[in-house]
């Protein structure tokens, strides 16, 4: 794959017609997952800003990060992948199962966990009246929409980790019973998980939760976040996955110890210039993927990139010898394992428990390089 | 003047009898007759005229008078009708008060008549009509006017009216204190339907932080479920959901444009007289500060339209209603909504208790602010800026998603808005720089073309080493790849670029001075090798570009205005660094053809001299060895480019004299083999390419017979009468470097221009 984008990043220059001084990170294409993919593999030409001087009144902060969010070429699968005891078993079982849409946030200003019950008045009173615009609302009030912000307990990869904050809203059941439960519309909740290179160099105004993950109608989306972004002024983008990092995905979850196999392993590829776009979809028993990774993998509990590659190469070889298809000239669109699947448009279902941190660090990673 | 005399008896007996009259009359008749006596000491023949205009003025002033007298005396009920007396009054007072409007003490008599329901409806109402101040409104007879409507004496309609009026003329009311005390009382009558439009109107006007109570946004709140959505009732939500965010909360609808019923048509004209006499004086009319939604013009995904946020209080501190804590009381209560921020004297007025809008890209568009942010040091500040910006920036980058290409113009203008900002600040955003740095190398040049290199400009200064591989290398590749009008332009954002790190560099010495200001941890010589990297790159990519385009003029102006900066580096930025432009750019300009950049040439020398000159005196004057010493390269250079300069221009030995291992020195031999006659003097003032046009037009004036055109006709005197006509044609900078470098050489060694004057 990554020998067929160079070739179409060559041919490009070639009818541009620009001098052969590019680099790789010079030539991607714009729809190929925009910034995130700037300087891939080359991370040793990043330039640390850490120890240098600034000439520049106002950002005193160092900045830590690498310039041009590149991506590790090495990546270590957490040992600790469990949840931490305090974990809300019905709550965590909650996230599961359910399809999440990926946004990155930036550091809200002045969170503050010990008001989330002024939040969820707040925003319940926000929703009621962006629903029914012009018409007031008294703050508290019964107003048939109920928002519940509740900690995420036990959602933690390290020690430093903001705690998990989830979100709920809720419309006030229609029937006339006294205990009838009311009915959760949408959630969406935020995490950041072992964040501590962000979280560790901004002032103690900001609170760093920088993944947020939603299900349910676009507008309450629209509606929360947007509270959120006046609230705390933070910055919700959509986090999409480009294809590299969902080669990561399914070398890494295919690599994933599970007890029993609930689904193959299929990664979707999308064929570009046909006007219809077409699907192809590649299904592996998730046995014979895992064993095809074992062969491939040098050390246990660490990927490299060139693993990545290899794995994905050897797939394509597969499937070139079966259809004299080159998958290495199409798109990965999306990956589905029996751990999570993700889709390149930002969209991602986690079906363990047990690997939910692990999923979560790496989208966590892919935020973060998104909003630095 | 008798008449005049008798004209003042029955305002003195007036006097007498009203006390309340006194001091505007006293003002009237003081002033009046003193300022008359003075024109008439000065001009006898306008005193006739003037003195019968007085009168009239004065017999006005005297039926007006008797009108009030009238009105006050009224203690029953007068029907209008057959009424003559009444009626003439009411002429009276109507014409005059349209005319040139109502003291405060007149004012204060016919509020109090026409709302103590003594005359019938449609006089009230005529009255009211026609209650227009000369200056201000006295807050008392306000307050007494209300009082009239708690007796409930006059009808609903003169109510609505005097509402009415009250809203119009609010901005004429001297003080408003006691009318803030009578917020309760205002809002009982909301509940009259009638009224419930202007009373929501007054209440706006009145409506403070510490007037927002629960009971009345209850009340408020049950008055919408009640009555549904009137814009009148909305917009005094909205106010109070921008003092109280905790109590109560409202989106306004996007399409609603007008929220009160026009209260003012029935005075406009009179008002805005008044504003006009009063100018400057009367207070600007109050400004609605309702924050309205965006207009939604197209159907995008959330979050992905380009907005920038509305200017807002921060409503983050729901903690304030219930835990009130004497530093709560301090810091938040008092606090001045940025809504209402509207001019600088408010913004002197409130520094100390203004608060920063909830969002801090909302900055972008408030210059007040601007300013604040400059008084205020606080990290957080730029944080969320650079946060915000920097995902701004990168989410509708036109050339990152697909999707965003047909926003190019809102693109355009969000840069644009940018780029105002850093130059308001006089200062770059890292999250520009990191953008610029992450976009360049994918940038088709094209797009935003002027926007991007506009923010080029803004880069802090910073390490030379990230700035080469992220700025330097993709702007070079686009730069040798794109048109002339391209490298001009990056060359005059470079050039911009430079000069705002001089001046950064200077203001940074003046921070240094005051011992007060801790000086930010930058060693001198970090900055000397990043400015001289810099004008080595433009150095570089000069000299290729000066081939590529065949020395184009155009592209030379550009290059030479570059070091124009350059050259005066060290006196004008009090920075220890000179850098000659390499030979790429110095000959091309030496023998240009264009007599523009050869003058530009010349000042540019004349300038490095001054430079190098005043260098070496500090040098000898402070004995101590000075940190920075310009290397022995550099005036070894310059004077290697000085000598094959007058070679040239001056003693016509340019290919004989030239040192510069790149410079023109030909062999003789060579020369011979050319054919050129008189080759030694090719180059001079007067036969140089770019020159011989003003030797020409120099020689048909002197000689206008002779049609020969010979050119060694100026030599001795009359090549001095040249260089005076060419000085006079505009080549200052020739003037300059002839005056500063060739006397200097002529007296060194006088063989070498003796040879030329003789």
């Amino acid at each position: 794959m990554i020998l067929a984008e160079r070739a179409r990043a060559e041919s490009a220059m070639r009818r541009s017609g620009r001098p052969s001084l590019w680099r790789r990170q010079d030539v991607d294409t714009p729809d190929s997952g925009g910034m995130t993919r700037l300087g891939r593999k080359t991370a040793e030409t990043g330039i640390n800003f850490t120890n240098t001087t600034r000439f520049s009144r106002g950002l005193t902060f160092t900045r830590t990060h690498t310039l041009c969010g590149q991506s590790p070429t090495r990546r270590i699968i957490p040992q600790t992948s469990l949840l931490q005891e305090n974990a809300d078993p019905q709550k965590i079982a909650f996230l599961l199962r359910k399809q999440w849409t990926l946004y990155s946030v930036t550091p809200m200003y002045k969170f503050s966990y010990g008001n989330l019950k002024e939040y969820s008045r707040l925003l319940s009173a926000f929703v009621a009246t962006e629903k029914q615009k012009g018409l007031a609302v008294e703050v508290g009030n019964d107003l048939g929409i109920k928002v519940i912000l509740s900690t995420l307990l036990g959602l933690r990869g390290t020690d430093q980790d903001q705690a998990a904050i989830l979100v709920q809203i809720a419309l006030r059941s229609q029937l006339p019973f006294e205990n009838a439960e009311d009915k959760v519309v949408w959630s969406g909740w935020f995490c950041c998980i072992s964040g501590d290179d962000l979280s560790e160099s901004v002032p103690e105004d900001f609170t760093c939760l920088s993944l947020f993950l939603a299900n349910g109608a676009e507008s309450y989306t629209a509606i929360v976040g947007s509270w959120f972004q006046k609230t705390f002024d933070c910055y919700f983008s959509r986090l999409t996955i480009s294809p590299l990092n969902l080669a990561w995905m399914a070398a890494m979850w295919t690599g994933c110890k599970v007890d029993s196999y609930m689904a193959a392993t299929e990664l979707v590829f999308s064929v570009p210039c046909i006007p219809q776009s077409l699907d192809i979809s590649y299904a592996i028993h998730p046995e014979d993927a895992k064993a095809l990774w074992d062969t491939v993998q040098k050390t246990p509990g660490e990927v490299t990139q060139e693993e990545v590659n290899l794995f994905m190469d050897c797939l394509y070889s597969h499937f070139y010898r079966h259809f004299k298809i080159h998958l290495s000239a199409t798109r990965l669109v999306k990956v589905s394992t029996s751990i999570a699947s993700a889709h390149c448009d930002g969209n991602i279902k986690i079906l363990h428990s047990k690997h939910l941190i692990g999923v979560l660090t790496l989208l966590t990673e892919l935020a973060i390089s998104q909003i630095q | 003047m008798q008449q005049r005399e008798n004209a003042k008896n029955p305002k003195q007996t007036l006097q007498v009898r009203h006390s309340s009259f006194s001091a505007w009359q006293i003002g009237e008749r003081t002033t009046g007759p003193k300022t008359l006596d003075l024109k008439s000491a000065q001009k006898h023949e306008k005193e006739k005229q003037q003195s019968a205009s007085d009168q009239a003025g004065n017999s006005t002033q005297d039926h007006l008078e008797q009108a009030l007298t009238y009105f006050e005396r009224v203690k029953d009920y007068i029907p209008l009708k057959k009424n003559e007396v009444l009626q003439k009054h009411l002429a009276t007072v109507e014409n005059i008060a349209l005319q040139r409007g109502l003291s405060p003490e007149g004012l204060d008599v016919l509020l109090n008549v026409a709302l103590s329901g003594h005359l019938a409806d449609t006089v009230n109402s005529r009255i009211l009509k026609c209650l227009i101040p000369a200056s201000v409104i006295a807050e008392s007879s306000v307050v007494s006017a209300v009082s009239w409507l708690c007796v409930g004496k006059c009808s609903g309609s003169t109510q609505l009216l005097f509402l009415r009026w009250l809203i119009a003329m609010f901005d004429f009311i001297d003080h408003k204190e006691k009318l803030h005390a009578l917020y309760g009382f205002f809002f009982c009558s909301l509940q009259d339907e009638k009224l419930c439009p202007y009373v929501c109107h007054l209440l706006y006007l009145l409506t403070r932080r510490e007037s927002v109570k629960p009971f009345r946004v209850r009340r408020l709140v049950d008055l919408q479920a009640k009555m549904g959505m009137q814009p009148h009732l909305q917009a005094l939500l909205s106010l109070y959901k921008l003092f109280c965010p905790e109590l109560v909360s409202i989106t306004l609808p996007a399409k609603m444009k007008t929220y009160f019923k026009n209260s003012e048509s029935l005075w406009k004209a009179a008002i805005n007289t008044i504003r006009r006499r009063n100018q400057g004086t009367s207070p600007t009319s109050q400004q609605l500060i309702l924050g309205t939604c965006h207009p939604q013009s197209r159907k995008r995904k959330w979050n992905t339209q380009l907005i920038l946020p509305a200017c807002s209080t921060n409503t983050n501190n729901p903690t304030r209603s219930k835990e009130i804590n004497h530093a709560d009381i301090l810091s938040h209560s008092e606090s001045f909504p940025v809504e209402q921020l509207h001019t600088f004297s408010q913004l002197l007025q409130n520094l100390h208790r203004l608060e920063f809008p909830s969002q801090m890209g909302s900055v972008l568009r408030n210059s007040l602010l601007l300013h604040y942010i400059n008084c205020v040091k606080d990290e957080s500040i730029y944080l969320r800026l650079y946060y915000w910006m920097g995902q701004t920036l990168q989410e509708e980058c036109t050339w990152y998603k697909l999707d965003n290409q047909q926003y190019e113009e809102e693109f355009k203008d969000f840069l644009d808005i940018v780029y105002k900002t850093e130059c308001f600040l006089q200062e770059g955003f890292s999250s520009c720089e990191e953008f610029l740095y992450k976009s360049l190398p994918l940038w088709d040049g094209f797009c935003c073309r002027p926007q991007i290199l506009r923010l080029v400009s803004w880069i802090p200064l910073s390490s030379f080493s990230e700035m080469k591989p992220h700025l330097c290398e993709p702007l070079a590749q686009l730069f040798f790849t794109s048109s002339l009008y391209f490298k001009c332009s990056v060359l005059e954002s470079l050039k911009e670029l430079l000069q705002n790190w001089l001046n950064w560099h200077v203001m940074q010495l003046d921070m240094e001075s005051d011992p007060k200001i801790s000086p930010l941890n930058t060693t001198l010589s970090g900055l000397v090798n990043s400015v001289a990297e810099l004008i080595h790159f433009v150095g570089w990519i000069s000299t290729v570009a000066l081939r590529l385009e065949n020395n184009a003029t155009f592209l030379l102006y550009f290059i030479l205005d570059f070091y124009e900066t350059v050259c005066d580096v060290y006196l004008k930025y009090n920075l220890p660094l000179l850098l000659m432009p390499p030979p790429g750019v110095f000959y091309p300009a030496l023998l240009s053809m264009d007599s523009v950049s050869l003058n530009q040439l010349c000042y540019i020398m004349y300038r490095y001299r001054t430079n190098l000159v005043a260098a070496k005196e500090n040098e000898l004057i402070k004995k101590t060895i000075l940190q920075f010493k310009f290397s022995s390269q550099t005036y070894q250079e310059y004077n290697q480019y000085i000598m094959a300069m007058v070679g040239c221009l001056w003693t016509s030995s340019a290919f004989q004299k030239d040192i510069h291992p790149q410079g023109i020195r030909l062999d003789p031999e060579v020369l011979k083999k050319t054919r050129v006659q008189e080759v030694r003097n090719s180059f001079n003032i007067v036969h140089h390419p770019a020159l011989t046009g003003y030797a020409i037009l120099f020689l048909q004036q002197a000689w206008p017979k002779d049609k020969t055109l010979n050119f060694n006709l100026i030599k001795g005197r009359r090549w001095n009468w040249y260089l005076e006509y060419l000085y006079m044609q505009g080549l200052q900078g020739l003037k300059l470097f002839i005056e500063s470098s060739i006397n200097r050489v002529s007296q060194v060694s006088q063989t070498k221009s003796g040879n030329v004057q003789v």
